[in-house]
């Protein structure tokens, strides 16, 4: 116990030295109060910066032509079409390779090895890879597909955004299916259910709400990655839709036109900047608010 | 075995059992793919490096020269940039992420906590991109007009000290990654904390608060104390997502292979100099190999920083 507790530990002789202590106490509570409300003010307006920035420098630079024509020269007026249409198309693909991949471990995880030392393995391993720099998935997929392959293409982007995606679905999977209650598992297993139809039947449907909010965070986390598309897609400046070709995405396009000297490059960035913070905010306020309305 | 398996087989459902071997080896063989995933990264991004390691040996890690004309490069500077730049941003990042934490749990009115956290949890999901360009066109013109000159007339003078503080003022440098950073990693860590102070039972608070316990005491004597290791973990945590952060970093650190005794000058780390190196490197070169040693080392670093705080954040068994 610390000595400002101390008047708590018998009754105080000097009613004025208790008073004053209890005075500071109080006064020491408040200030720390203060301070911690702060605290999260700052947090909070630095989101405000952040997105009223984003407002502020992207709205301007929307317009119709950002997403009806594609990458141009500076000063030509291009727009980010190819780059909307690379990050959907790696985002997408990505997603749908990593989800099952993520579903299969986080049922392994939960149905089949609560305890068991691989389990456990498995389960820590994944929740290194959770918080893995995304740059070195990128380095990774380079040297499983890119080198030997002979190239950037658009397949590499797709599994190296799939690696980031497996993880984040194995976690929510793993935590939904671990809440379904074991009579249910029970009930299904007595009407003589074999253990994979209960597993697909029940326990996916109960948890089917939590599943489906780990994969839009998990979209939303890989929909604005830069760093593992560098060295895979790589980024294309035409149009292609090509997953054996170099492939254009968002992110990727934002981080070349932000550095560029010219203004109206900078200016897509932005543009493409706010696109990409709202698409990722409302995945994110959905999957939090709308699917799981408990705190 | 726990009681959440169930051993039970129908009797004489031949497709049942068909249907339950092969869905097990599915879900077995998904768990072990993750672990080759990961045994894959160490050792592709380990075989890549190779000849670079061969090349250099151990002081491959503290030599300072980045020089492709030389042929020369060794890992000291963005290994130090690294460090630096997290251990700055920790510096920065935990007493708010705290402040955060403690207001969620114990301050903020009922209605106002979801709010609140949700924003926070927002902050968290910004990717990163949008904090490098958020940082290179709104934070670099404030340090660089503001708060640099101000730390160099309030500190620059300071002996020891001083030194830190001192040099031009360009906005760009480690402090202003370190910041970057520290802005990036508040919420992870905040959020953490404020989960793992929600885990206290609420006997203990009251008690606290029943023997007259201010909201503090409660805090530093009962929540602290009962959550610390979790805490340690979710900074920890913090920091692994700091080492290998790459995007912001790229934008505002200035992106220069030298130690600089200035918190002031520019830097880079190690992701920021294999995204900026890697695309004009030739397959096959030292160079690439270098490239891809130092992610190797990136890797074993963040690894490590990851096990811990995982191994921090286990929940307590009851």
């Amino acid at each position: 116990m610390s000595a400002t507790t101390l008047p708590a530990l018998g009754p105080a002789r000097d009613a004025r030295l208790a008073a004053s202590l209890s005075r500071r106490r109080k006064w020491f509570d408040r200030v720390v109060k203060v301070l911690c409300t702060g605290a999260t003010m700052i947090g909070l307006a630095l989101l405000a910066s952040i997105l009223f920035t984003l407002i502020w420098r992207g709205f301007g630079a929307l317009g119709l032509h950002v997403f009806t024509d594609i990458t141009r020269p500076p000063g030509s007026h291009g727009g980010l079409l190819n780059a909307i249409v690379g990050s959907q198309v790696q985002t997408l693909i990505g997603t749908a390779i990593g989800t099952p991949v993520g579903l299969m471990v986080g049922t392994y995880l939960a149905e089949y090895a609560r305890d068991s030392a691989l389990g456990n393995a498995v389960r820590f391993v994944s929740d290194v890879l959770l918080s893995a720099p995304s740059i070195l998935i990128g380095l990774f997929v380079y040297t499983i597909l890119v080198a030997p392959f002979g190239g950037f293409s658009g397949i590499a982007g797709c599994v190296a955004l799939a690696v980031i995606v497996v993880p984040i679905v194995v976690r929510t999977t793993e935590d939904m299916l671990r809440l379904i209650p074991i009579s249910l598992r029970e009930a299904a297993v007595a009407l003589g259910a074999p253990k994979w139809r209960v597993i697909v039947f029940i326990c996916y449907r109960a948890a089917r709400d939590g599943i489906a909010t780990g994969v839009l965070l998990a979209v939303a986390r890989v929909a604005g990655e830069t760093a593992p598309l560098l060295f895979t897609s790589l980024g294309n400046l035409n149009w292609s839709v090509s997953l054996t070709q170099p492939m254009a995405s968002l992110p990727v396009t934002i981080y070349q036109y932000a550095g560029s000297a010219f203004e109206d490059w900078v200016d897509l960035a932005w543009a493409g900047a706010l696109l990409i913070t709202a698409g990722v905010l409302a995945l994110n306020i959905v999957a939090r608010v709308a699917l799981r309305p408990r705190a | 075995m726990s009681d959440a398996v169930i051993p039970l087989r129908p009797a004489g459902s031949r497709s049942g059992s068909f249907g339950d071997r092969l869905f097990g080896a599915l879900a077995r063989g998904a768990g072990v793919l993750v672990l080759v995933l990961l045994g894959a990264i160490i050792v592709s991004l380990f075989i890549g490096g190779l000849p670079s390691f061969r090349a250099f040996g151990l002081p491959f890690l503290t030599e300072t020269d980045w020089d492709p004309v030389h042929a020369v490069f060794g890992a000291g500077v963005p290994v130090f940039g690294t460090l630096v730049t997290s251990l700055l941003a920790l510096l920065m990042a935990v007493p708010l992420a705290f402040g955060i934490a403690f207001y969620l749990t114990e301050i903020a009115p009922d209605w106002f906590r979801r709010p609140v956290g949700i924003a926070i949890e927002l902050l968290a999901a910004v990717p990163s991109i949008i904090y490098g360009m958020w940082g290179f066109f709104v934070i670099v013109p404030v340090m660089s007009e503001y708060v640099e000159p101000f730390l160099t007339d309030w500190l620059g003078d300071v002996p020891f000290l001083g030194i830190l503080f001192q040099g031009a003022p360009f906005g760009t440098g480690i402090l202003t990654a370190a910041l970057v950073l520290a802005v990036m990693i508040i919420p992870f860590i905040a959020a953490t904390m404020r989960d793992v102070f929600m885990t206290v039972p609420p006997v203990f608070k009251e008690s606290a608060y029943g023997v007259g316990c201010t909201t503090w005491e409660v805090m530093r004597s009962i929540v602290i104390p009962y959550t610390r290791t979790s805490v340690v973990g979710g900074i920890m945590l913090g920091l692994g997502r700091a080492l290998g952060e790459t995007m912001a970093v790229t934008f505002v650190i200035g992106n220069t292979n030298r130690i600089t005794s200035s918190l002031f000058g520019p830097g880079n780390t190690i992701a920021s100099i294999v995204a900026l190196e890697f695309p004009e490197s030739q397959a096959g070169s030292l160079k690439l190999a270098s490239l891809l040693a130092l992610g190797f080392i990136l890797f074993v670093i963040s690894f490590i920083v990851l096990a811990i705080s995982r191994l921090l954040l286990r929940p307590r068994t009851a």
